[in-house]
């Protein structure tokens, strides 16, 4: 125990850094496990205001501010939290019409969202459009499918962002939906479109093998199922198709989930697909938890849905 | 001596640590928290939202034109009077800046009779009621066609036989929903003339089936959307007062 203690110690060390050249991420497992735990959203759509009373569908339902007590709450519960959106943050109230998108902006800076994917409504004020409001996002926007080399927006979004929490490093990486036939040529511009599949797999490599993260999630604005169309990528058949990815949060598809579908991937491993409707209504909540206790992890991941 | 061995025992510990204490994950949890009111909206939030929202509500029910009386786009058969506004103050509106971008004048105009989207109540008329009525962001695309793909285009209205709108083109059908006279600003539809049609590029892409304007000789964006076309419209009239007429009509 003794010994063990000592370790620990020095694990902080710099000079144990450079001796193994070990991650620093695989010594802070002690017996206390870690939870990561990760907030999303997709479609939110300029539903900044909670539905009215009198609203057919959705009364007294959504609410940015609203949202913001929930995530707060669960930030001082968990630190270690991730905030995540999968697109299609513009279009459907006047907020958007009036200011563009900055406002939505704004307030996702405030809930301190870190990271959002690109959904075709977000280019339905053009490329240049989007652009203009970046200066509103203090949060990065993500996606690996989107070459936007010959556009004003190249360099201002990343294929994907690796975070840091508690020693736990999580890979996060976004796929946008082929924006030919849903957004006019003359808002998208030169933004070329790249095979979903092709870009996962070369993600997934990246964030396994080079960055070696423990966490790997998916930012889709792909959509989650076309039942008329099942050749069509969406989530479902891209978890079907890859590997390494622990969960794809949706979007697009505006699906209501009565809970997170489980996929087995190409190695025949659990993959967790999930998405939250639309409009803010409600927020996704997945939790994953992390041990080095050989007891709680000798018999594989327990998924509790 | 004693350093070296220091840092070789570390490092033999700290390879046996490692491989017993490799991080994994064991357990994930998945749930849906739904928004609702029995969630206190932050007011640090709620206040930066409220000087938009109060500039919006302000903007959008500030009073433009009055409405004589309560139109929807199910009054009427072939055309109503909700719609022959619609496709009318598109003419109006977009044609000065057509004509000046171009030294021509459009033909015609064709809607969606979907694409109205609210009605036009009776009393005073604000911005929200452009909303209402144009939720949309699609903007007014000007086409030039040939009388091929008017041919086309009138067969089709023909055939939906639904209150699309129009403006410009006159239309008449026999019993049986035959074309039994068709002109465009009052002149027989004839070979070899352009005829510049006023559309949305939602129906140019071929939405609600219309595949008639393409091919075509040349596609006009005005970058000017239908709702701020409808906002124009309202600012310059005080009162609002469309008619059914016989633009549209069949003979029974």
């Amino acid at each position: 125990m003794k010994r063990r203690n000592f370790i620990q110690k020095t694990s902080a060390g710099t000079a144990l850094m450079a001796l193994g050249g070990l991650g620093l991420q695989s010594f802070s497992g002690t017996s206390t496990p870690t939870k990561i735990t990760i907030l999303h959203t997709n479609d939110v759509h300029s539903h900044i205001d909670s539905f009215s009373p009198n609203d057919a569908k959705y009364a007294n339902k959504g609410g940015v501010a609203r949202r913001a007590t929930l995530v707060e709450s669960i930030r001082h519960e968990n630190p270690n939290t991730l905030l995540l959106d999968a697109g299609d943050i513009f279009q459907g109230t006047p907020y958007f019409n009036y200011y563009g998108g900055e406002l939505e902006f704004k307030l996702m800076s405030k809930l301190k969202y870190d990271a959002a994917t690109l959904g075709n409504h977000d280019f339905d004020n053009g490329i240049d459009g989007l652009y203009a409001q970046l200066p509103h996002a203090e949060f990065q926007f993500i996606t690996a499918n989107y070459d936007f080399s010959n556009t004003i927006m190249d360099t201002h979004t990343r294929p994907y962002k690796t975070f840091y929490k508690d020693g736990i490093k999580i890979g996060v990486f976004g796929l946008g939906i082929k924006l030919e036939g849903l957004v006019a040529p003359n808002m998208f511009k030169e933004t070329k479109y790249l095979d979903p599949i092709e870009s996962s797999q070369e993600m997934t490599r990246i964030l396994k093998v080079d960055e070696a993260c423990d966490l790997i999630i998916c930012l889709s604005h792909l959509g989650y199922h076309y039942k008329n169309n099942p050749n069509k990528i969406s989530d479902l058949a891209l978890a079907k198709a890859t590997k390494d990815i622990d969960l794809i949060i949706g979007g697009h598809t505006h699906t209501f989930l009565p809970k997170p579908t489980i996929v087995k991937n190409i190695e025949n491993k659990n993959t967790l697909v999930n998405q939250v409707g639309c409009y803010g209504i409600n927020l996704g909540r997945i939790d994953f938890y992390f041990d080095a206790d050989k007891n709680k992890t000798a018999n594989g991941t327990s998924i509790i849905i | 001596m004693r350093f070296t061995h220091f840092f070789f025992l570390l490092y033999f510990f700290v390879f046996l640590n490692c491989k017993q204490e490799k991080i994994q994950l064991y357990k994930i949890e998945g749930k849906q928290i739904a928004i609702s009111d029995s969630i206190t909206a932050n007011s640090e939030i709620e206040s930066f939202i409220k000087p938009y929202r109060i500039n919006i509500q302000k903007d959008l029910d500030s009073v433009l034109a009055y409405s004589l009386d309560t139109y929807s786009k199910t009054d009427g058969e072939l055309n109503t009077a909700l719609g022959n506004f619609m496709a009318d103050l598109i003419y109006s509106e977009a044609n000065p800046i057509f004509k000046s971008r171009t030294k021509k004048d459009i033909d015609m105009v064709l809607l969606n009779h979907g694409g109205i989207r609210g009605i036009l109540n009776r009393g005073n008329i604000s911005k929200r009621t452009a909303f209402q009525l144009m939720p949309f962001e699609n903007n007014i695309v000007v086409v030039a066609l040939k009388k091929p793909q008017i041919d086309s285009l009138i067969d089709y209205l023909s055939k939906q036989k639904k209150a699309h709108p129009i403006s410009k083109l006159k239309l008449t059908l026999d019993k049986n929903y035959h074309v039994i006279e068709a002109k465009i600003k009052g002149k027989e539809i004839v070979n070899n003339q352009t005829y510049y049609v006023a559309t949305s590029d939602y129906l140019y892409n071929g939405g609600d089936n219309m595949n008639f304007f393409k091919p075509n000789d040349t596609l006009y964006r005005l970058d000017y959307k239908i709702r701020n076309a409808i906002i124009d419209n309202f600012i310059k009239l005080d009162t609002i007062k469309p008619v059914i007429d016989n633009r549209f009509t069949q003979i029974k």
